[in-house]
């Protein structure tokens, strides 16, 4: 469903992405874990269309996103880190204007975002203006907006941040109901604990590059660690082992 | 554990990031070299400019025997208490975001930071922000009293000693007076209040000033008598007002009788001006600024958006959303809608100044005059026209920065993003500028030639320009910035001006052949036809290439611009 060929980001001689190489078929979540500045959040703006690839491809459904922009952005559904949104729509408005861009609009429409709106507890919000709405309010109507048109894919960039504990089992049922008929989730976290409960392949970056890959069984095997959580996984393979040292001389330094 | 022997933070300290901020962009500015010669250039000419103007009115003033020095001093009065208005209310507006709005507030806040010094740190950034450009403008104008009454330097160390305390008197009024609004009304109501009444003064100010006709005060013979004149001259607009404290200090030192009472007035008055704020700031801003974080619930425009929707029924659903969010923000924005009563002051006011022009002073000269007039009006009106069109178009790529997630997200085609915007800044443009070239031909009774010439170039020039505002909107955008009404003051802002100037040049240079053959042979009494058809086909043709390149050549460059814009 979602394919990464040799995609690479420079930025000047600094390289945020070096030729990663990925297939996530249709029917899965995809984790992408790796440490801050390892370059998730770039491949995501990559493959959302908000940034452009110093080279390499990435097919959505076969569609190439340099080449059919427009095909293949019209099955993916972005929700980005940053809640940026229009400040001075009410919450229903932006959503309409959402689906707007995706070529939606009538009855269903307006049924698909009131269910949303219901299921976030954001109804009784819908006509405030955004501006009044707090973090975790405008986090789940992003969710709601890259649902709203019924996407192929949806491309998450931390997806818990900012969401209460109800909301963040909803959105992980909705997730798992969404690839159960067919959807593709391609998430970044770093919450390590929700990427193992929720994804099916998981991938870890480091340095820009792809340093681990597979299902839980096959990283644990990768990085030869027995049972080990996926938190230890990650500490080995991204070298965030040498931490715990560093922590212990501080320790003895402060005598904390 | 034991605590970190704490520092207070000094005020240069609250300073610092502001500082660092701005020395750190403008270092790695790419192309800040060009811009810096760009920007050089341009305020060069501009104070070269208001110098001239200023000194000749001076020596001129200076020949007036007995009431050169009363006129001298009345145009500074004026000119400060047009300043004082204007620092009073950019003080205001600014404060709101550097004391309650501002996103740093928060650390700030929470942080063992004295009040105190966030207080005169706040004020020192908002008097910094608000008063710049009136600095600016300020340098040519003492320049040109200091060369014209060939003061020495010590006129020049005077001037700084009246400035500071007359820019910091509105800074600290302006602040205390949002303090006081916002501890009465929740700030983002406060933000939309103001922007309303501070158009308001603006537009009557702006208004006042031009009804009154300042320039009588050059011709007495307007006045019934000399001591009407004199008694009109020698009346301070206030002793109240810091502007005229000022002026007598600068006034009496140029006219050689130094007088240190209002200059010592305006620096007790500033200092205890700064204690009074302080005071006012340590008893209500924790209030203020609580209240600040209160946001609006307001949604309005419900008949406004389903017409607009029902006018774009036939659209597709992009365009129809995109035109629809387009309103719908513009109109819910009071900072934005607002400066819609400035625009139609401005329009009264040109169109009044034409008005009153003194132009029918013969039968002969007064054919050639008016329709000469009326040619350049064109060009006038177009001014205006790209003036307006800086304020509301330059920026319409700009204010889609945080949002641009979105729309490159979207199955959207950047060239219909492009068209909407394009077509929302046109069509209210066209309702601006075709009525404005229209009635000023009225009343300027122009022939028919000349009234459908202009009136076609004006359709013209309006698609170029929202075009060119477009354009360079996106291609030198202010992605970061809070503040819509600060995004045409920017570098592309200017370079936008200057094409948009060119490009009107252009256009009447072109122009101005058929124009000139059509009114010699008017003159010599020929029959017009033959005479202006070649002309006439040249020059509009001339005309009308020009404006389909200053259309389609920025709109091209704006579209890729955003195509290839990476965002961070």
């Amino acid at each position: 469903m979602v394919r990464l060929d040799g995609l690479t980001k420079r930025y000047g001689s600094f390289t945020a992405v070096n030729g990663i190489d990925l297939a996530v078929p249709r029917g899965m979540i995809f984790g992408f874990l790796g440490p801050n500045g390892a370059g998730k959040t770039t491949t995501i703006r990559m493959m959302a269309g908000a940034l452009l690839p110093t080279s390499g491809r990435i097919l959505i459904a076969g569609d190439d996103l340099a080449l059919q922009p427009e095909r293949a952005k019209s099955r993916i559904g972005y929700i980005p880190d940053r809640p940026y949104l229009y400040e001075k729509l009410s919450g229903i408005e932006f959503l309409r204007f959402v689906a707007g861009l995706w070529g939606r609009g009538g009855e269903a429409t307006e049924e698909r975002a009131q269910r949303f709106l219901d299921l976030f507890n954001l109804s009784q919000w819908q006509e405030e203006l955004i501006e009044s709405y707090s973090h975790g309010m405008r986090q789940k109507l992003l969710i709601t907006s890259a649902l709203i048109h019924q996407p192929e894919v949806i491309v998450v960039d931390e997806p818990m941040v900012g969401l209460d504990p109800r909301s963040a089992r909803i959105l992980k049922d909705l997730f798992r109901t969404y690839v159960g008929n067919g959807g593709t989730v391609f998430l970044s976290s770093h919450t390590l604990e929700v990427a193992e409960v929720l994804c099916d392949i998981l991938a870890i970056i480091h340095e820009g590059s792809i340093i681990a890959r597979g299902t839980m069984e096959e990283l644990r095997a990768q990085a030869d660690s027995g049972e080990a959580h996926l938190e230890e996984i990650f500490l080995k393979v991204t070298g965030g082992e040498d931490a715990a040292e560093i922590m212990a001389s501080l320790r003895d330094g402060t005598g904390a | 554990m034991t605590a970190p022997s704490a520092r207070d933070p000094g005020l240069a300290w609250l300073l610092r990031p502001k500082v660092k901020g701005r020395l750190n962009r403008a270092r790695t500015d790419e192309g800040r070299l060009f811009k810096g010669f760009v920007l050089g250039g341009a305020s060069l000419f501009f104070w070269a400019l208001i110098f001239l103007i200023i000194w000749r009115m001076l020596l001129y003033f200076r020949n007036t025997q007995g009431i050169g020095d009363l006129l001298a001093g009345k145009l500074l009065g004026l000119a400060l208490l047009t300043f004082l208005g204007i620092l009073l209310l950019s003080n205001v507006i600014t404060s709101l975001s550097t004391f309650f709005l501002s996103q740093d507030l928060e650390l700030l806040m929470a942080a063992p930071v004295d009040r105190l010094k966030v207080y005169g740190a706040r004020l020192v950034e908002t008097m910094v922000n608000s008063s710049w450009m009136v600095v600016l403008l300020a340098v040519p104008l003492f320049l040109a009293y200091g060369f014209t009454y060939r003061a020495g330097s010590a006129f020049y160390v005077l001037v700084v000693g009246v400035v500071v305390p007359f820019l910091v008197l509105p800074a600290v009024t302006g602040t205390a007076l949002t303090l006081m609004l916002v501890n009465v009304f929740p700030a983002r109501r406060t933000r939309d209040l103001l922007a309303l009444v501070g158009l308001f003064t603006a537009a009557g100010i702006m208004a006042l000033l031009r009804f009154l006709r300042p320039e009588r005060l050059v011709r007495p013979e307007e006045f019934r008598d000399l001591v009407d004149f004199m008694a009109v001259l020698r009346t301070p607009s206030s002793v109240w007002l810091p502007s005229e404290w000022a002026t007598s200090a600068l006034m009496s030192y140029l006219n050689g009788y130094f007088d240190p009472f209002p200059l010592l007035l305006l620096l007790s008055t500033a200092a205890a001006f700064i204690v009074g704020g302080a005071w006012l700031h340590q008893r209500f801003h924790p209030v203020g600024f609580s209240r600040a974080q209160e946001g609006s619930h307001l949604r309005q425009g419900r008949v406004r958006s389903r017409l607009v929707e029902r006018l774009l029924m036939r659209a597709d659903s992009q365009t129809r959303e995109l035109v629809v969010k387009e309103v719908r923000v513009f109109f819910r924005d009071s900072t934005q809608w607002s400066q819609l009563i400035l625009l139609g002051v401005l329009v009264v006011v040109y169109v009044y100044n034409i008005k009153v022009l003194p132009l029918y002073t013969g039968e002969r000269v007064s054919f050639l005059l008016i329709n000469t007039v009326s040619f350049l009006n064109l060009g006038l009106a177009g001014f205006v026209v790209a003036a307006i069109a800086a304020r509301f178009v330059f920026p319409a790529m700009s204010v889609e920065g945080r949002m641009m997630w979105l729309l490159r997200s979207a199955p959207l085609d950047v060239r219909r993003l492009f068209w909407s915007k394009y077509w929302v800044g046109t069509i209210p443009l066209l309702l601006v500028s075709l009525p404005l070239i229209v009635v000023t031909n009225l009343i300027l009774e122009v022939t028919p030639f000349i009234f459908v010439l202009s009136t076609a170039t004006m359709a013209m020039a309006t698609f170029a320009l929202t075009a060119l505002a477009l354009g360079f909107g996106a291609l030198y955008p202010s992605y970061e910035s809070d503040n819509v009404a600060e995004i045409p003051t920017s570098f592309g802002g200017l370079l936008f001006m200057m094409t948009a100037v060119s490009y009107l040049a252009g256009v009447i240079v072109l122009e101005a052949w058929p124009v000139y053959a059509f009114l010699s042979a008017s003159f010599r009494g020929e029959p017009p036809r033959n005479l202006v058809d070649a002309p006439l086909v040249l020059g509009m043709a001339g005309a009308a290439t020009l404006t389909a390149l200053a259309i389609v050549l920025p709109l091209k460059a704006g579209v890729r611009r955003v195509e290839e814009l990476d965002l961070l």
